[in-house]
């Protein structure tokens, strides 16, 4: 039961809306529509790095019996080539030919019938070449944008931005201790269980439906539009429950597609990729190489920091690095600053947005070097944390001033948790690490359509996705300012044509932006229901009251339910352009164990600390740490790109791209801060993200410390700690 | 293509017909054919789980099993799990300890601990998490679902047939 | 997935008859937990899927002075069984971690011989429990110890019209017992790096050893029987250093490659690890009276 913060609904833990439906496999997600006729698309895909096409010819799979239409980016009315490549594929897994046959057996027959020559290309599949003069150029046409100009030279460095405050030379002179190390990441995937997929219908009369599992309908509906050239309102997406995206569902593969195959033949056409093409054919977060030199006083006190940041935006210029920047020192006071970020393209899939984007990558760097500083000083980690934390008024080191913000909270939690007081334990290799964390969290544009029905039960249409419980605690929001149980919302997510424009489920956007939303369109029912009152009660509207669910005149009170009776209907609708989002913190303690013999790392102990403003349902805030902490884990020590000397993939199933099992992990134990932001009536801060950023380092500081060697690789897989104990 | 199969199977405790094509899995006909789309494909070729059926009374990759070799048995889908009287224990217990946030693999953690409980009703920690180490899920952490799986025990009145 | 026809054998002649008709475009068909898969990913080409799990001798699991196991058994069967349990322990470890819950439902011991991966798990295992492959074909029955059934990764010993149809293992003796264990990067779930299997007999005082087999997985191209590593225990005193002894001498028998799951020179590394864990595995069933 909510207690202490004063809501009666904003802090319980009711039982999610759609919950019945997804316990007994009766919610319907992308793939699960089947319609009569339906013809299923395949795609056909770059057996290789880096190629010129030469030639394509269709002509076997067009006269296989049962394929009824091929096509190929010169169908596709506006260029779009990671869609559908054009005279060049950049990485193995990009799209080039997609065709529709009556099923997926005939389809996937089809694909082998296809006939393309390639002149194969060399690849670089590695910043750290990519980077170098004589590497192969990915595009002839990009040269480098840095600092603002472009050096019109072909590279594949897109492009190189600087934050820069203070002399970091001067800063450096005056520490009294320097660390400097470079780290690497590898390239990883969100890892959502459920796979791509669109089925899209054309009509006749022009109207094209898409089907979908997506984050954002509206993305889609402009994606696209954009790429077949038709208007915005022609195209209705209909977002179907997603089975997973942390990102990665934020753009469009297949839909354009679907959608073009669904003109063409005038049927429905279902795409859905398989595991392999998820690997090979979308955005995964891009591998890194940072160079980070950091100082401070022997008494603990940052003085300076300056970084290289490759981030490898994969076939296209695009990677997260500014994000990385923006974060990476988010949560100190640093009086010397400098960051330079490099954006490199590599024959690799293009990336895109895996949780927090960027930031798990810098973090990982600045918070391994600040634990060895505190290990050279010895200093308590977290006792240096609070020492150099942010609090509000204080600037992120590159420039804008934090608002309320609940850091020093979190390492506070941290400091006097239970899993901090006892000893890491003995006998074995056993080590603990903390490290800590940042997000800035979204707002943006979100709709909101509520009714009033005539027993008090509400209606409450959205067009925010529902990933992870966010019906639930919409709903809740708006049960609260009605005085209404939150069993009385009934949520419903619709497609584009049903509700006004609303942004990514994304970006830790949806609770806050569209909570706001619903806020409104809640507070503009009450005022309505007050107007209509006051005919109804012969009053003057200032005589009339809402309090606590419950409507008033000085003669009169009535429950909302009794309102409703008396209202009915009543409709608040609301579109707006949200702001005041508040970036949040994380601090994350962990205790690993090492076996000397094989290098395997076993997660003994996590306690995951996050200021999550307010959690307005305490299990899904949960939840959203619990699994941000646990793709840490699994970033941190065991998953990659495994790639060979072609540059091509060689992992790409769940078999060898392992993420962990129940049977790899521990119970996460999570302490939400609840440092209000002040930007949301309930003070809601979005806590999706934060989670994976101060995994990755609380474990390489833990395995640091356990073995007693540095560890800047990831991931710290049991071939590496080998390595690093000498064993081979 | 080749001939199609006639099968003749019970899935939920209903009679159940079928043609297919040999080379279609299990997976396959419940999702295309039979409209029975609780089960889902998150890699085909049993290596997280989401398609975990159960097969005379053991939790089987509906992926790695052909439609044919249904003939004959005795098949039980997440469809099949609760009763006109109401949900099951363990589906209960996934919706009050919040342990699924997008769903997706929800159906086969539910389809494989119900195999669990019945036949080991009152499982330690470790023992749950090296029976569901098949099932991936990539939003939970886990946590919130082992919590739900141990606190399903007999004492709620798990069914052990069917 | 390749379009191919299906038939569910209802009696061994009948299973072989279609194996001899079809040869090489004939497969048999158990749990499907690999065979499934490798059709669909286009890894074998199969016209004739010859289901054989109605066929009542590949179905039999008994334990009457030895232990036989029909190929088609699913391990969950195995893991289960009282009798294997306190008898042949090493089994138990090495089908309780083939693939996850799901998979073991359906994988046998049978298929996972005869899928003949390198890496396989129960391979091991029956190479230090001394199984006998029993086959049978056109030509009647014939027997293969189980550390000559592979030939290479995929390939065994089975002619294209032949089929194995259970295994075979002897009574182990008193004092004796065996484990096998293997190193993933992840709990479960994983393809073994490394995989060991140690079978051990000790002196009634648990001195000394009697004899010992070895097996390993995943460091050459076929489940390794390091027979030189395992006699050379005979008569050694149970000690840290002839357990060393046989480690280094695993080592030197195992040939690996370095592969996307490990390194030549970790999965060395790892024989000398597994070689010592399996082995004390084993002489710690003994003194336990497991």
């Amino acid at each position: 039961m909510a207690d202490g913060n004063g809501y009666k609904v904003v802090g319980t833990r009711p039982i999610r809306h759609d919950g019945v439906d997804k316990v007994t496999g009766r919610a319907k997600y992308g793939a699960d529509l089947n319609f009569p006729d339906m013809l299923f698309g395949k795609i056909l895909r770059s057996p290789h790095a880096h190629a010129k096409i030469v030639s394509i010819d269709v002509s076997r799979a067009l006269a296989h019996p049962g394929v009824k239409d091929i096509v190929t980016s010169k169908d596709l009315p506006i260029l779009s080539e990671n869609i559908l490549a054009e005279d060049k594929v950049f990485y193995k897994g990009h799209a080039i030919v997609g065709l529709a046959a009556v099923d997926v057996h005939t389809a996937e027959e089809a694909l082998s019938l296809i006939d393309i020559e390639y002149e194969v290309l060399p690849a670089v599949t590695d910043v750290a070449k990519a980077i170098r003069e004589d590497s192969v150029v990915l595009h002839q046409s990009l040269t480098t944008n840095t600092l603002g100009e472009k050096t019109g030279k072909p590279t594949n460095i897109s492009s190189h931005v600087r934050h820069q405050n203070g002399d970091v030379e001067a800063g450096f002179a005056e520490a009294d201790v320097v660390v400097e190390r470079t780290f690497t990441t590898q390239t990883v995937h969100q890892g959502y269980i459920e796979p791509i997929t669109a089925t899209a219908k054309y009509n006749p009369d022009g109207e094209l439906t898409v089907w979908t599992s997506t984050q954002g309908a509206f993305n889609v509906r402009q994606q696209v539009a954009g790429i077949l050239d038709c208007p915005a309102s022609k195209v209705r997406v209909v977002p179907l429950e997603i089975g997973g995206g942390f990102g990665g569902k934020t753009t469009v593969y297949v839909a354009p597609v679907a959608a073009l195959l669904a003109m063409r033949t005038g049927q429905i056409v279902k795409v859905t990729m398989t595991r392999d093409e998820v690997f090979e054919g979308t955005g995964p977060a891009p591998a890194t190489l940072i160079r980070l030199k950091m100082g401070a006083t022997k008494d603990g006190r940052i003085t300076a920091a300056d970084t290289d940041l490759f981030y490898e935006g994969g076939a296209y210029p695009g990677s997260a690095v500014g994000a990385g920047a923006n974060c990476m020192f988010a949560a100190y006071k640093i009086p010397n600053l400098m960051i330079d970020g490099f954006d490199v393209v590599v024959n690799k899939p293009s990336s895109h947005a895996y949780r927090a984007p960027g930031a798990p990558n810098s973090s990982f760097a600045a918070e391994c070097v600040i634990d060895e500083i505190c290990q050279k000083l010895d200093l308590d980690p977290l006792e240096f944390r609070m020492i150099n934390g942010a609090k509000e008024g204080d600037r992120n080191p590159i420039g804008p001033r934090h608002g309320k913000i609940g850091y020093l909270e979190t390492v506070e939690a941290a400091q006097t948790h239970d899993h901090y007081q006892v000893e890491v334990g003995n006998g074995k290799l056993r080590g603990r690490g903390v490290a800590s964390g940042y997000w800035g969290n979204g707002a943006g544009r979100s709709s909101v359509n509520l009714t009033v029905n005539q027993d008090g039960t509400i209606m409450l249409l959205e067009g925010s996705t529902d990933i992870g419980g966010t019906r639930a605690s919409i709903a809740m929001q708006a049960a609260e300012v009605l005085g209404i149980a939150a069993e009385d919302v009934r949520p419903a997510v619709v497609d584009t044509n049903s509700i006004g424009e609303t942004g990514v489920t994304g970006g830790s956007r949806t609770t806050h932006a569209t909570g706001l939303v619903a806020i409104r369109a809640a507070e503009s029912v009450i005022e309505q229901m007050k107007e209509k009152l006051a005919d109804h009660w012969e009053v003057n509207l200032n005589q009339v009251d809402f309090a606590d669910g419950t409507f008033l005149n000085s003669d009169n009170q009535i429950s909302f339910k009794e309102a409703a009776r008396i209202c009915s209907p009543v409709v608040g609708s609301v579109t707006e352009s949200t702001t005041g989002a508040g970036g949040a913190f994380g601090t994350h303690v962990v205790d690993v164990e090492v076996d000397e013999d094989t290098g395997k790392v076993e997660v003994l102990r996590y306690t995951a600390v996050q200021d999550v403003g307010t959690a307005i349902h305490p299990s899904y805030a949960e939840g959203q740490i619990q699994g941000g902490a646990v793709q840490g884990i699994g970033w941190a020590l065991s998953e990659e790109y495994v790639y060979d000397q072609k540059g091509q993939m060689v992992n790409a199933s769940f078999l060898d791209y392992r993420m962990p099992t129940s049977y790899d992990t521990p119970m996460v134990d999570t302490v939400m801060v609840e440092v209000p932001n002040p930007g949301h009536p309930f003070g809601v801060r979005g806590v999706g993200e934060v989670p994976l950023v101060p995994p990755l380092a609380a474990i390489a500081n833990a395995v640091s410390r356990a073995i007693g060697v540095r560890m800047t690789h990831l991931p710290m897989n049991p071939g590496s700690v080998l390595k690093a104990l000498n064993k081979i | 293509m080749s001939r199609k199969v006639h099968v003749q199977t019970q899935i939920n405790r209903e009679n159940v017909e079928f043609l297919c094509e040999p080379r279609q899995s299990m997976l396959e006909v419940l999702r295309n054919e039979l409209d029975l789309t609780g089960a889902k494909e998150g890699c085909n070729n049993g290596n997280c789980g989401a398609c975990t059926i159960i097969v005379e009374g053991r939790p089987v990759n509906s992926c790695c099993m052909l439609g044919v070799e249904a003939e004959g048995k005795e098949i039980q889908t997440i469809e099949g799990v609760a009763t006109p009287e109401g949900l099951h224990p363990l589906q209960q217990k996934f919706l009050e300890h919040a342990a699924l946030q997008c769903g997706i693999c929800t159906p086969g953690f539910i389809m494989n601990a119900k195999v669990l409980l019945e036949t080991n009703p009152n499982p330690t920690e470790e023992e749950v998490r090296f029976w569901l180490a098949g099932n991936l899920c990539r939003c939970t952490g886990y946590d919130k679902i082992i919590r739900a799986v141990l606190d399903t025990t007999e004492t709620t009145g798990v069914s052990t047939n069917g | 997935m390749q379009a191919f026809d299906y038939v569910a054998a209802k009696s061994l002649s009948e299973a072989v008859n279609l194996l001899t008709k079809y040869r090489d475009q004939a497969r048999i068909l158990s749990g499907g937990t690999d065979l499934i898969v490798q059709v669909r990913e286009n890894h074998r080409q199969v016209g004739m899927m010859v289901d054989i799990k109605g066929v009542p001798e590949v179905n039999t699991l008994s334990y009457n002075g030895s232990l036989e196991i029909g190929a088609s058994v699913p391990c969950y069967k195995i893991y289960s069984n009282e009798a294997i349990k306190s008898n042949f322990p090493a089994l138990v470890d090495a089908t309780s971690i083939i693939g996850g819950v799901q998979i073991q439902s359906r994988a046998s011991v049978g298929g996972n011989l005869c899928n003949a991966s390198p890496a396989a798990d129960s391979i091991p295992a029956l190479i230090i429990l001394g199984a006998q492959c029993v086959i049978d074909g056109p030509n009647g029955e014939r027997s293969v110890a189980v550390e000559d059934f592979c030939d290479g990764p995929g390939q065994t010993a089975l002619e294209s019209n032949e089929l194995l149809v259970k295994l075979v293992i002897p009574t182990p003796t008193p004092n004796a017992s065996s484990f096998y264990l293997r190193f993933t990067p992840r709990n479960e779930m994983d393809i073994a790096v490394v995989g060991a299997g140690a079978a051990v007999e000790l002196s009634a005082d648990h001195q000394t050893f009697v004899s010992a087999r070895i097996a390993l997985g995943a460091v050459a191209p076929t489940p390794l029987f390091a027979d030189d590593a395992g006699s050379l225990l005979a008569g050694k005193p149970v000690s840290d250093e002839s357990i060393e002894e046989a480690c280094e001498a695993a080592k030197d028998i195992a040939t690996p490659i370095s592969d996307m799951r490990g390194t030549a020179t970790q999965r060395t590394h790892l024989v000398g690890v597994l070689t010592r864990r399996a082995l004390n595995g084993a002489i710690n069933r003994i003194k336990e009276g497991s």
